[in-house]
């Protein structure tokens, strides 16, 4: 793995990751979250694992952020900045990542370095999606028919 | 040098907490989803790093979880913006702050 790689990554996604939280401008914002998520696969590609880089930049640059920006885009007439910062937020925020760093590096067994990379191959996914991983591949079949059958019930136009 | 498990988690962390300041700090309901979206993917990575410098990595278990894990976050944004639409034609706002109809 290399060291400038990761450096570079890390920087673009956390500045993106910044810029979502923070940006006034709600389409700057949602644009600033496909770039974090970018820099997320670009990890994902960084430490070997490949498909799931790519299921990452399908699901979100293709479907989940579309799906914001069309959703910002249909209620817009409200408003077009989001206007009021709760700081108490940022205060919270700062607590969790202090108390997550100080058990991150209070941990001696973390250290280690990187084993050789295994060889993941989209076969061998595909194989064991199919053989030993088949029910929770059900699950989430169903899981995402009642999730978009739930979301156009929510979203219907009722009549009266 | 190369990255150790534990600038991964650093950078897992950080991403988590940038999450977690957008669901608490942002007024507008799309960008708290958006800050739930972050910290689920944060936790995609932890997942995939763990799965990397274990000394079991031929195993595609981490891999697996973090499919699946995908997988349900794209679900609940679907629900979840679709949440979104219906309460903005009720009220005809997003901004949580005014939502208080259920507040004691």
């Amino acid at each position: 793995m290399n060291s400038v790689a990761f450096i570079i990554i890390a920087i673009f996604t956390l500045a993106a990751a910044l810029a979502t939280a923070t940006l006034q401008k709600l389409m700057h914002a949602a644009l600033s979250f496909a770039v974090a998520f970018v820099g997320i696969a670009a990890f994902f590609f960084l430490l070997g694992a490949e498909f799931v880089g790519l299921v990452q930049i399908f699901v979100y640059i293709g479907a989940v952020a579309v799906l914001i920006v069309f959703t910002i885009l249909l209620t817009r007439r409200d408003v077009e900045k989001d206007r009021g910062f709760n700081w108490s937020g940022v205060v919270v925020a700062i607590a969790v990542f202090g108390g997550l760093i100080l058990a991150i590096l209070k941990t001696q067994s973390l250290s280690g370095a990187a084993l050789e990379t295994p060889a993941l191959t989209v076969k061998f996914i595909g194989e064991v999606l199919m053989t030993s991983y088949v029910w929770p591949l059900q699950c989430v079949g169903l899981l995402l028919t009642a999730a978009l059958i739930g979301a156009l019930i929510l979203v219907m136009e009722e009549k009266r | 040098m190369t990255p150790t498990l534990q600038l991964f988690l650093v950078v897992s962390a950080a991403l988590f907490c940038i999450g977690l300041l957008a669901a608490l700090s942002r007024r507008h309901a799309i960008f708290i989803l958006i800050g739930i979206e972050m910290m689920l993917a944060a936790a995609n990575l932890n997942f995939i790093a763990f799965w990397r410098f274990s000394p079991e990595a031929h195993q595609p278990t981490g891999v697996m979880v973090a499919i699946f894990s995908i997988a349900i976050a794209a679900a609940e944004a679907a629900v979840g913006l679709a949440l979104v639409i219906s309460v903005y034609r009720h009220y005809r706002t997003t901004n949580v702050d005014q939502l208080d109809q259920l507040k004691g």
